[in-house]
């Protein structure tokens, strides 16, 4: 345990590290390895004058005082689902539970809600895991679909208030579990950042999770990102007009960010907004161009429909992920 | 065309941009391109103008944009000037001229190339600002000084200072910029400006190899140098390596100051 103290100062006062992340593995019980953990995290804060960031792995069913008390020195929390759904979950680590996890999740959830309440009648009141809780799950490695993925994400977003989700591709390592894809073969690199600009939508975009994934699309497409994918679904809601739309529709728009977007807004106070402004702003023009009408826009456009849209945007671009992505078999030069 | 064009010359400082906007609006040229004293390229036609550095001039038009900007786009002008870029002096002059004769608040048209050209400039330093942050190593010297030199593409040491001051309490610690060659070193009380000889604390520093200081060091510096070194290695997840994507977030530029990456020959 002092080996992790001394580490830890010493790559910090150097500067090598923001922060530090604690994890471990449950030894004798989970009560005694939450204690050790503290405890690391105690003397990093009270005796070495530590000032970084703390991110504290949970041990699921260590008792409320010791994530209470932990709740005082690290920023952050998690504790991770593991699988997307329970039937993954179980079949892989029968000996774990989501239920488990989300015990843990609503402790310090009820907690930070207690606290924010007493911060409006006490002045002083200590700061509790400021940076919030997250979570992990494996995808990839059951089959379940970007829906259960996203929907379970969507689930401890509104219920355990957390901070972030993470999704992360199986890397296979195991050769014994038949279930599981084979070693060697790659992790999904792909679907992971698909996952993730989902996350985003959902997060920062206004999007309802149903929206990105439901019952008739399951599955996330892997050719064209899923903001796009939204827009080519709905061409009834296009094209935008930039000038008079709400900032929430502007999000909207494929190729147009937040920043972008609140650039608009805040511009179209001033005049019009004209083609040349957005590509200063930053906007992926060529990308946007399909679903937007500028001042100088012409008044009559022929309709495009989605499907020429989506063929026009994938030949512009070569998608890094492209390789990954052809049927064709590479000849290598 | 450029015949009526006026070119005022200045030296690069706060105080002397700011003096160049109180002689625009006092001579009411408001059509100026900016140049640096150091500068040889005169234009052929254009009236060169002098300006010398005027407190009083500068301390008006300063109060006079803290009336009318908020304090974030205050903040944007100062990281914007740090860029010690000419374009961006240029777009804080035009932006000076466009705020002072508007009636109502501009701040946030960007629809007018200045403004969005100094949001644009602030995102550059701000982005430097926070690679200093993450990118200083600190090396710990026998009598435990803890120093570090960065070569920093923007002037950000002084945005940099509260990070550090409020992270590093009881510590002393020294942070020298080789390429503007000075320094800012906490005695464990307050922050003070200082200079040194960078090539002779760092014997690569000419021939652009990884760090090496010719100081006498703490007996565990190499250890734990060492230990960082591994650490570093045995978190790489191969599977996952993408090194496009590191470049970007880590240039090469910076790799010579980090202990992590090695440079040899």
């Amino acid at each position: 345990m002092q080996e992790v103290v001394d580490l830890t100062i010493n790559f910090y006062r150097r500067n090598y590290i923001e922060g530090l992340f604690l994890s471990s593995g449950i030894f004798k019980s989970a009560d005694h390895t939450m204690e050790r953990m503290l405890q690391v995290v105690k003397k990093l804060r009270l005796e070495e004058n530590f000032n970084g960031y703390i991110h504290l792995k949970t041990i699921p069913g260590a008792s409320p005082e010791l994530i209470h008390e932990a709740g005082l020195y690290a920023d952050r929390m998690s504790i991770n689902l593991e699988m997307p759904t329970e039937i993954g979950l179980k079949t892989f680590a029968p000996e774990k539970s989501h239920q488990e996890v989300q015990k843990d999740l609503g402790l310090v959830r009820d907690r930070l809600i207690q606290l924010k309440d007493e911060r409006q009648i006490i002045k002083h009141v200590p700061k509790y895991v400021p940076a919030g809780q997250t979570t992990q799950m494996v995808v990839g490695a059951h089959q379940e679909s970007d829906q259960d993925v996203l929907f379970m994400a969507d689930k401890h977003y509104k219920e355990f208030k957390l901070k972030r989700v993470y999704f992360s591709g199986y890397i296979p390592i195991n050769t014994e579990n038949n279930y599981l894809p084979a070693v060697g073969s790659a992790p999904p690199l792909l679907r992971e950042n698909r996952l993730y600009q989902s996350d985003w939508l959902m997060r920062f975009y206004g999007f309802q999770v149903n929206e990105i994934v439901n019952e008739k699309f399951p599955n996330l497409d892997l050719d064209v990102d899923p903001k796009l994918s939204w827009a080519l679904r709905h061409p009834e809601q296009f094209p935008v007009d930039l000038n008079c739309a709400d900032y929430q529709m502007i999000l909207r728009v494929p190729g147009i960010g937040v920043k972008s977007a609140k650039k608009i807004v805040q511009a179209r106070r001033f005049g019009k907004i004209h083609t040349d402004l957005l590509k200063k702003l930053g906007v992926a023009y060529q990308r946007a161009k399909f679903f937007i009408r500028c001042e100088d826009s012409p008044k009559f456009q022929k309709e495009l429909s989605s499907n020429f849209i989506r063929q026009q945007i994938l030949t512009q671009g070569s998608s890094k992920y492209v390789q990954q992505l052809s049927p064709q078999l590479s000849l290598g030069f | 065309m450029f015949n009526d064009e006026v070119a005022y010359y200045f030296d690069g400082s706060m105080v002397g941009l700011l003096s160049c906007v109180f002689r625009a609006f006092q001579f009411k040229e408001l059509q100026v391109r900016l140049c640096l004293n150091d500068a040889a390229q005169h234009g052929l036609f254009s009236d060169k103008i002098e300006i010398s550095n005027n407190e009083q001039h500068a301390e008006r038009v300063w109060s006079a944009l803290q009336k009318k900007l908020s304090s974030s786009s205050l903040r944007q002008f100062y990281f914007a000037y740090l860029s010690e870029s000419l374009d961006a002096y240029q777009h804080l002059f035009n932006y000076c001229i466009y705020v002072f004769t508007s009636h109502t608040s501009v701040e946030k048209d960007y629809s007018h190339s200045s403004v969005l050209a100094i949001a644009q400039w602030t995102k550059k330093v701000g982005r430097e600002k926070h690679r200093m942050e993450a990118f200083i190593r600190f090396k710990k010297t026998k009598d435990e000084l803890f120093l570090s030199l960065v070569r920093p593409d923007f002037n950000v040491l002084l945005l940099i200072q509260p990070h550090f001051k409020r992270r590093y309490q009881d510590q002393r610690w020294l942070i020298y910029d080789e390429k503007r060659k000075f320094g800012l070193y906490y005695d464990l009380r307050e922050i003070h400006e200082v200079s040194l000889e960078a090539s002779k604390v760092d014997r690569n520093l000419k021939n652009g190899m990884s760090q090496s200081f010719q100081l006498e060091l703490d007996e565990q510096e190499v250890l734990y140098d060492q230990l960082w070194k591994d650490y570093f290695k045995s978190v790489n997840i191969t599977e996952r390596q993408n090194i496009k994507l590191h470049v970007q977030y880590l240039p090469k530029r910076y790799w010579r100051y980090l202990n992590e990456k090695l440079i040899e020959s």
